[in-house]
């Protein structure tokens, strides 16, 4: 019994860093109908230049995590520029062809030796790891920030959504793009800023995936990356809350299948869980049903 | 004149669908495009306001050429367009739809007069702030949609089938707040299948057909024309 309350913590600081990695492919999805296959990548970037400032550069962690939210937002914004927004009136395979290319050009560039290079970093520990023993359930100091910076950036996220001009803006652009611009909105900025988000959040997800897991590679962000979308889709996509839901249902599966059934069989365990979800209900847990614009 | 449109064509793909259409409008007024299915009056109210870019030709508001100018800052400009089928943001509130309508505004500070004039236009709206927009009536939706287009305060307001599936007692609120809206100062082009009421409010009117105009004049004596009796009043001759 507390062997599973265990797990389960495990789950829940895993599906945490998943959430992190989900909203950004359903903000996307969400605004441009257009799936960021280099949303996994973003994260692993995330967690280089985190590994890099602290490591190479000396700085605190403290400073490391908003520099690597700030540099991933930057690069969002500019994937979408120079990936994205030239194919925005194009047949949608040609935008899902160019993620793939970007997605693969990360990589591969990264694993230049001048850039990330391409072995397995160890990552030191930015602060002394704590085990605290709660009759039998173990609770790491490790867990307690994870779960305190994806509160707090969820919070935000939730705030600048639901509050602010241009959470609302983003909203009314999701739900259509020309009435949108005859509100006077500037949808490229719009697009431009939800990418901005997506990437800041997966930057941070990778930063706390690296300190929890702390191996680090170039082509790190593949799996991750596909159990977020896999959660995004499980929520509903397009929709946040169902993106949240989706990722902590996959952190659940993946840790108590790895424990309880097979670490083998864990990947093959969520991808089916997703496809009876979806067998039953086509948009997902939280999706909107019916078409998505009439 | 508060709109030239001169020489304008305007193509889907390979298919035109304006064929050098041109017309204006003068300060003050209410004109009707008049034309039925597919003759390309929302492609011009969209041309002009810039959601579809014009093959060739100009549109001129006040005297800017605004032919290349994006949408959004055509709004910002004056220029406020209700779209065909009112598309109001189902996923946002009442309240957060004429935000939306107002994110244009420079000055913030008379947002709440934007908001009163339109309370005063269409009162139902304020009854239902807090409501999704997409939980409307068809009727209060078109109120939604006009009252959006309102909170920019625009010089020019661009109408595409307001009357569009509703009942004809709404048909004639409508139309008597069009008529009141352009009393106080704003200019109004109307998009019209229903020519009936259309003349009824205009001053002036031009007649589309497949990408053409092929009439103009006052409305008072297109009503009286034999061929618009014939083709758009549903009138024997
Ligand atoms: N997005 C589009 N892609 C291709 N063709 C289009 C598009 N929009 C309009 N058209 C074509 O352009 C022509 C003019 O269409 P438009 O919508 O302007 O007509 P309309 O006068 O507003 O008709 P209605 O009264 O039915 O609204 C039509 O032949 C239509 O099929
Ligand atoms: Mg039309």
């Amino acid at each position: 019994m507390i062997e599973a309350i265990n797990q389960v913590l495990n789950g829940l600081q895993l599906g945490l860093v998943y959430a992190l990695i989900a909203l950004g492919y359903t903000m996307v999805y969400g605004i441009i109908r257009l799936i960021n296959f280099a949303h996994g990548d973003v994260f692993m970037v995330g967690a280089f230049i985190a590994f890099i400032s602290t490591v190479n550069w000396h700085l605190p962690f403290y400073i490391a995590v908003p520099l690597s939210m700030l540099i991933c937002a930057a690069l969002g914004v500019i994937i979408e520029r120079l990936a994205y927004r030239p194919l925005r009136y194009a047949a949608r395979i040609a935008a899902l062809i160019s993620a793939i290319g970007v997605s693969l050009l990360i990589e591969y560039g990264g694993s230049l030796k001048f850039v990330f290079g391409p072995n397995y970093r160890v990552v030191p520990q930015p602060f002394s790891v704590v085990q605290w023993d709660l009759s039998g359930i173990s609770v790491s100091n490790i867990q307690v920030i994870v779960l305190v910076t994806v509160v707090i950036l969820l919070a935000g996220l939730q705030y600048l959504v639901a509050r602010t001009k241009t959470g609302k803006a983003m909203r009314a652009v999701s739900f259509d793009h020309d009435a949108a611009r005859l509100m006077g909105i500037n949808v490229d900025a719009i697009i431009s800023y939800t990418f901005a988000l997506g990437s800041a959040l997966a930057a941070a997800g990778g930063v706390l995936y690296s300190v929890a897991y702390p191996q680090i590679n170039p082509f790190m962000g593949i799996m991750p990356g596909l159990k977020a979308f896999t959660a995004a889709v499980l929520g509903g996509i397009g929709s946040i809350p169902g993106a949240m839901l989706g990722a902590l249902i996959m952190g659940q599966v993946d840790v108590l299948s790895a424990a309880y059934i097979s670490s083998q069989l864990r990947d093959a365990i969520a991808f089916t869980i997703l496809i009876l979800v979806l067998l039953v209900k086509p948009s997902g847990l939280l999706g909107k049903t019916g078409p998505e614009k009439v | 004149m508060i709109l030239q449109v001169k020489d304008l064509n305007v193509a889907y793909g390979s298919i035109l669908a304006l064929h050098g259409v041109a017309f204006e409008v003068a300060e003050g007024e209410i004109v009707t495009l008049i034309g039925a299915n597919g003759a390309g009056k929302s492609t011009s109210l969209r041309a002009i306001s810039g959601l579809v870019r014009a093959r060739s030709g100009q549109v001129m508001y006040h005297d800017a050429d605004i032919t290349r100018t994006p949408a959004h800052r055509i709004v910002q400009m004056g220029i406020g367009h209700v779209p065909e089928g009112r598309k109001i943001f189902a996923n946002l509130t009442v309240a957060e739809n004429l935000e939306m309508g107002a994110y244009a505004r420079a000055d913030r500070g008379s947002l709440q007069a934007a908001f009163d004039r339109v309370f005063k236009s269409f009162p139902r709206l304020k009854e239902r702030l807090k409501q999704n927009a997409g939980t409307l009536s068809g009727g209060e939706q078109q109120m939604l949609a006009m009252g959006r287009a309102l909170m920019s305060t625009p010089k020019l307001l661009l109408l595409d089938e307001p009357s569009m599936g509703l009942s004809p007692i709404l048909v004639q609120e409508i139309f008597s707040i069009i008529q009141e809206i352009n009393r106080q100062g704003t200019t109004v082009l109307l998009v019209e299948q229903n020519a009936y009421m259309a003349l009824q409010v205009a001053s002036r009117a031009y007649v589309l057909e497949t990408g053409r105009i092929v009439l103009s004049g006052p409305a008072a004596e297109l009503r009286e024309n034999p061929r618009v009796r014939a083709a758009y009043l549903g009138q024997a001759v």
